[in-house]
């Protein structure tokens, strides 16, 4: 029976904390800051077009590469809010979230044996995916620098095989950002191994301390970046799935190869409703953004009061908090606030070996909850 | 608008404690704000938003809105006719709108009569009043930017990456 799997998904490690997952989900009356998705619904006049598109009967397939009318407006958004110019007919391609993007970014430039630079704690799907492409995923901790990622890392762990790093900023799951700065720190070891840089900045609208600069809006970088983004944390819709890949015209053309044959096309009824959160979105955007701004604010605060220390995030909505002053490891704090207080947040482990001793917090949950977790977790570590 | 009146229209209850930790400001320089606010009367008053759907008493009250066309005074425009309607405590809101008519005024009262009554006794008759309309309501569904339902449940799955 065994020998029916792939070698590689064989090798391929369930997450270790599926069981404390299921722990959660069986439980009832449990206040959970584990969720990685905002706590808004989608702004409605995005679900009122998608509902009037299927009125309409615009039930088809749409071109390969997404809808032309989509495009166009993420092409003029990207060049009005990141100063970065993309080709809506050559260079964006709508995918089903960021992960499917990802994943044809791998497939498309991966050779077997190729390494992939992931600093750690990173989401979950890096590393998985790099090994189903044939790539050696190359996990580069940034616990000892303040959870980002530093040119003398990216140095030290570059070789003739490394062919691409992945970055994430603002970070799922710590909240670190990079400043226009730190990505000019980071440019000239990128140049210099002469990596392909595939950007993640799918949480790049809720940065709260200074404006986002995108890697591709970089002077001489553009060519090596492969910029990822989504509409399912900035408006507030995860479940419609979709995403985009902005790059160079040849790994755009290899990844819509791929796309093509697997997807076909993302959903239309999810591009019209796309297409809508771009027209008239921005004022929801805004005021989400403020809403979670004062959660952080309040959460951070909070937690370094009631001993659990923290340094406050500079984007999305999770604040990384260090369980090390307490006895346990990450995912037996976890578990013990879990059964003693219900309340569930999700152990730092999940992200990576690197993120042992912290928990990941997410105040993507209303204000009530928010004190409410706050306060149980307060009588929890004073029971400890 | 300042994020402290944000806030507060949100939520009337948040402790100046905690809008100070959520802009991260002095507890003192919220207070002060919000006295400030109070005094200049930028913030009128703190009130609950009750449905009353859901209140089921047996005296519960009868909305109308009636469009009012008045009669213009000189030099005093529309103000001072309007005065004299909202005075009554059985107003509970007055615009004036541009339009086929000049006054919309909203009536509370405990039943259509005494509404009607007030309409014919009060308000109709009044100098300067033209005529009135009277449109009694049936149900409310949202009020002041609240959805006037039971709070949905959470759709979220509980815990994810």
């Amino acid at each position: 029976m065994k020998d029916i799997i792939s070698k590689v998904v064989q090798e391929m490690q369930p997450s270790g904390i599926r069981a404390f997952f299921d722990l959660v989900l069986g439980m009832k009356d449990v206040i959970s800051l584990g969720v990685g998705e905002p706590d808004f619904v989608t702004p409605w006049s995005v679900r009122e077009s998608a509902i009037f598109s299927l009125e309409q009967g615009y039930t088809s397939y749409t071109s390969n590469k997404g809808m032309m009318k989509l495009r166009l407006q993420i092409a003029r958004f990207l060049k009005n809010h990141h100063e970065v110019t993309y080709d809506p007919d050559d260079e964006i391609l709508i995918t089903v979230g960021v992960s499917e993007a990802l994943d044809l970014a791998m497939r498309a430039i991966i050779n077997p044996g190729d390494k992939v630079l992931i600093p750690e704690p990173c989401y979950v799907s890096y590393g998985p995916v790099t090994a189903l492409a044939g790539g050696i995923p190359v996990y580069v901790s940034t616990a000892p620098t303040g959870f980002k990622i530093t040119p003398e890392a990216i140095e030290r762990h570059c070789d003739t095989k490394t062919k691409a790093i992945i970055i994430n900023y603002p970070s799922n799951p710590t909240g670190v950002s990079y400043s226009k700065r730190d990505l000019e720190c980071l440019k000239k070891a990128i140049l210099k191994h002469k990596l392909i840089l595939i950007s993640d900045e799918v949480y790049d609208e809720l940065t709260y301390d200074f404006a986002h600069t995108s890697f591709a809006a970089l002077s001489g970088l553009k060519n090596n970046t492969l910029y990822l983004n989504g509409f399912s944390k900035s408006y507030a819709m995860t479940g419609w799935r979709v995403g985009y890949a902005c790059g160079p015209k040849e790994i755009i053309a290899a990844m819509t190869k791929i796309h093509q044959y697997t997807i076909m096309c993302v959903s239309i009824t999810s591009q019209i409703a796309a297409c809508e959160a771009l027209q008239s979105g921005r004022k929801a955007v805004e005021e989400m953004k403020r809403e979670y701004r004062r959660r952080r604010e309040f959460v951070v605060d909070n937690l370094n009061r009631i001993g659990l220390s923290c340094n406050k995030p500079q984007g999305a909505f999770y604040a990384f908090a260090s369980v090390k002053n307490t006895s346990l490891n990450s995912i037996d704090f976890c578990q013990q606030l879990l059964k003693e207080q219900k309340v569930a947040v999700v152990p730092g482990n999940a992200f990576g070996k690197s993120g042992e001793g912290y928990i990941r917090i997410s105040y993507a949950s209303s204000f009530s909850n928010l004190r409410e977790a706050l306060r149980r977790m307060e009588i929890f570590l004073k029971g400890l | 608008m300042d994020e402290i009146l944000e806030i507060l229209e949100k939520d009337a209850r948040t402790s100046p404690e905690e809008i100070a930790k959520m802009l991260h400001k002095d507890v003192s320089k919220v207070k002060q704000a919000i006295r400030k606010y109070e005094k200049e009367g930028v913030i009128l008053k703190y009130k609950a938003v009750i449905n009353k759907e859901l209140t089921r008493d047996e005296e519960s009250e009868v909305r109308a809105l009636i469009e009012v066309n008045i009669v213009p005074q000189k030099d005093l425009g529309f103000d001072k006719i309007a005065e004299r309607i909202y005075s009554f405590p059985e107003v509970t809101s007055c615009y004036l709108i541009s339009g086929t008519y000049d006054l919309l005024v909203v009536i509370e009262g405990k039943n259509m009569h005494t509404v009607s009554n007030f309409v014919a006794e009060k308000l109709s008759c009044m100098e300067n009043v033209r005529g009135t309309v009277t449109h009694f309501l049936l149900k409310k569904y949202k009020e002041d930017g609240v959805m006037l339902k039971h709070r949905e449940e959470n759709k979220r799955i509980a815990i994810s990456y």
